[in-house]
């Protein structure tokens, strides 16, 4: 619980439902005759509607991205360091929306929820959506708020990936594109770690087959074992050493199979927390999305040709121990939007904490980010 | 990362230094430019201000880079050392600039190459080792000349790569490089009298030069 709610906190909000039942067809080929998309706004829409700012979440985020939803939450939204009256991304000034991406597990339509055909969960049946698909999810939802372009969209990681597709998707659209530790594609060892999360889960004897939840059961030990698999990777080695170096949970060797270091008993916990917040089918599919991107593909493999319409002006942002999205992976983006004549800047913030250090508020990263944003409101007036 | 910013002490005032306002007075108007070493992204602020200039900064120091962001400035943060191809094809721009730079980078002829591979023009500024000063230290004490334009100690300098007007003008005559226009100014960066023109490797601080490859 919030001891108390600071000055500084988009305060308690409360996350929305807004139905679409105009059909939406997929890449995969499928389409969904209806669909929800939870989601949370932070601010005021300014009366030209052009203060809207989108955040996109990353692999395992949500809508909820600032504040809390109730005084009973431990903790406050995912990316609350950067979201609030007078933080990066001031809400004051904008009007910030936050969706639960299709396929989520937090609301919108996913495989946690009811197929309307069959009245059933969809499960595994709930058709693998691309970073495309939700572009187009959140363009739809984007004219449902009566907004017709965004001021910025903004994202890390798999959220700063649906960055740079909106700038593909609808090039006039988005005025500043903000794309933090991302990938224009993922690299074979990238793929590599994702269908390693994957196995374990789907060799879950719990997973049955995607339909653990008719069976009223969880692939708990595969979603466990995916997320401690994950948190390595979000890690740096040396935020790693930092954090936990060798020490011991009980001060002594235990010669036997279960913790003796403090690195495995994090692990553990941060696997075992995860279960309770999040849908193994939404991880299977969200891992895909992740694997499928690569906007380039569409454009003779040519990224610069892929971002050559867009109007929108970019800031691209890396962090040097980053490994997961590591800074040539964000370089790459910068090359291409070079080549395009883009309006681009580049920072690469010295951050020892790994992938982790985007959501993390460290002092250079913040400066700049405000900095940028400031300019953006600016331009507002 | 080596460090090549912050060798020259920045101007506080709103006037442009005078080497940047002679550089600012040979770029065209409308034109694009690359800025290596763009510091706090004065020059490219006022080339944007008053003669609709386009282009982007590379620097390395991260506080430099918050003021370049302030400014509105597109910076990409990168290292001079690394070189520009990772990012810029041939013939990108309309000039190249570098200033107070070159003497700090690992190797000062290949970054002159990039430099008019990617532009079709280059400016540099850089500190004159033969200025009398630095001379008189050298010959008469016999010692590494600290001066006000080059304030470090030898074991400390960022300026690894210290040159002359002459030794700058035989690498370019070595490089098939054409000089299309040169200055000097003096540590405040006032424009050289005519006797300082007269003798610029002597009386010179601070070499001005615009330069391209011989058609």
């Amino acid at each position: 619980m919030p001891e108390t709610i600071t000055d500084d906190s988009v305060g308690i909000v409360e996350s929305q439902i807004a139905h679409f039942s105009e059909a939406l067809t997929l890449e995969c080929g499928k389409s969904l005759t209806q669909y929800d998309i939870a989601y949370e706004t932070y601010g005021q829409l300014n009366a030209e509607a052009s203060n809207a700012i989108l955040i996109c979440h990353a692999l395992s985020g949500d809508q909820h991205a600032a504040g809390y939803n109730s005084m009973d939450d431990k903790k406050a939204g995912w990316w609350d360091s950067a979201i609030g009256p007078g933080k990066a991304i001031d809400t004051n000034q904008f009007f910030v929306v936050c969706i639960n991406n299709l396929g989520g597990c937090k609301g919108s339509s996913g495989p946690n929820t009811i197929n309307p055909e069959t009245g059933k969960y969809w499960g595994p049946d709930f058709p693998i959506v691309t970073v495309k698909d939700w572009t187009l999810c959140q363009y739809r939802f984007m004219l449902s708020l009566n907004i017709n372009h965004w001021c910025a969209v903004i994202g890390g990681s798999l959220g700063g990936m649906q960055v740079l597709q909106w700038t593909i998707d609808y090039p006039d659209l988005i005025k500043h594109a903000v794309v933090i530790a991302a990938a224009p594609k993922l690299s074979a060892q990238n793929i590599a770690f994702n269908e390693v999360a994957r196995q374990s889960i789907m060799s879950d004897p719990d997973f049955c087959d995607g339909h653990y939840l008719e069976k009223e059961t969880v692939p708990r030990r595969g979603l466990m074992l995916a997320r401690m698999l994950g948190h390595i990777t979000y890690l740096s080695d040396d935020a790693m050493r930092d954090k936990f170096g060798r020490e011991l949970r009980e001060g002594k060797l235990n010669f036997g199979f279960d913790v003796d270091f403090q690195v495995e008993s994090y692990l553990r916990y941060q696997g075992r927390s995860f279960v309770d917040r999040f849908d193994a089918n939404t991880y299977l599919l969200m891992t895909k999305t992740l694997d499928y991107f690569d906007p380039a593909s569409a454009y003779g493999d040519d990224l610069a040709l892929a971002v050559k319409k867009t109007n929108a002006r970019f800031m691209v942002i890396s962090f040097t121990s980053d490994w997961r999205f590591a800074p040539e992976r964000s370089q790459e983006i910068v090359k291409a939007l070079l080549q395009a004549e883009k309006l681009v800047s580049y920072i690469e913030i010295d951050a020892n904490q790994g992938h982790d250090a985007f959501l993390i508020p460290i002092p250079h990263y913040m400066n700049v980010f405000t900095s940028h944003m400031q300019l953006i409101a600016e331009e507002l007036s | 990362m080596s460090q090549l910013s912050g060798i020259l002490p920045v101007s506080e005032s709103d006037e442009l230094r005078a080497d940047l306002a002679i550089i600012a007075g040979w770029i065209k108007p409308d034109s694009k430019v690359l800025d290596l070493g763009c510091g706090d992204g004065t020059l490219l602020a006022k080339l944007r201000e008053q003669q609709n200039v386009r282009g982007y900064g590379l620097e390395i120091n991260a506080f430099n880079i918050e003021t370049c962001v302030q400014k509105n400035i597109n910076v990409i943060q990168s290292d001079l050392n690394d070189g520009l191809k990772a990012y810029f094809a041939d013939n990108s721009f309309d000039s190249v600039i570098m200033s107070q730079t070159l003497q700090a980078t690992e190797q000062p002829d290949l970054l002159i190459e990039e430099m008019l591979r990617v532009g079709a023009e280059a400016i540099v500024t850089f500190p004159n080792m033969a200025h009398w000063k630095a001379r008189l230290q050298l010959g008469l004490k016999g010692i590494m000349p600290v001066t006000k334009n080059l304030p470090h100690q030898w074991f400390n300098t960022p300026n690894v790569h210290l040159c002359t007007l002459n030794d700058f003008e035989v690498l370019c005559r070595n490089h098939d490089i054409h000089i299309l226009q040169r200055t000097v100014v003096d540590y405040s960066h006032k424009k050289g009298s005519w006797l300082m023109n007269m003798f610029p490797n002597l009386l010179g601080e601070i070499a001005i030069y615009r330069f391209c490859k011989n058609k």
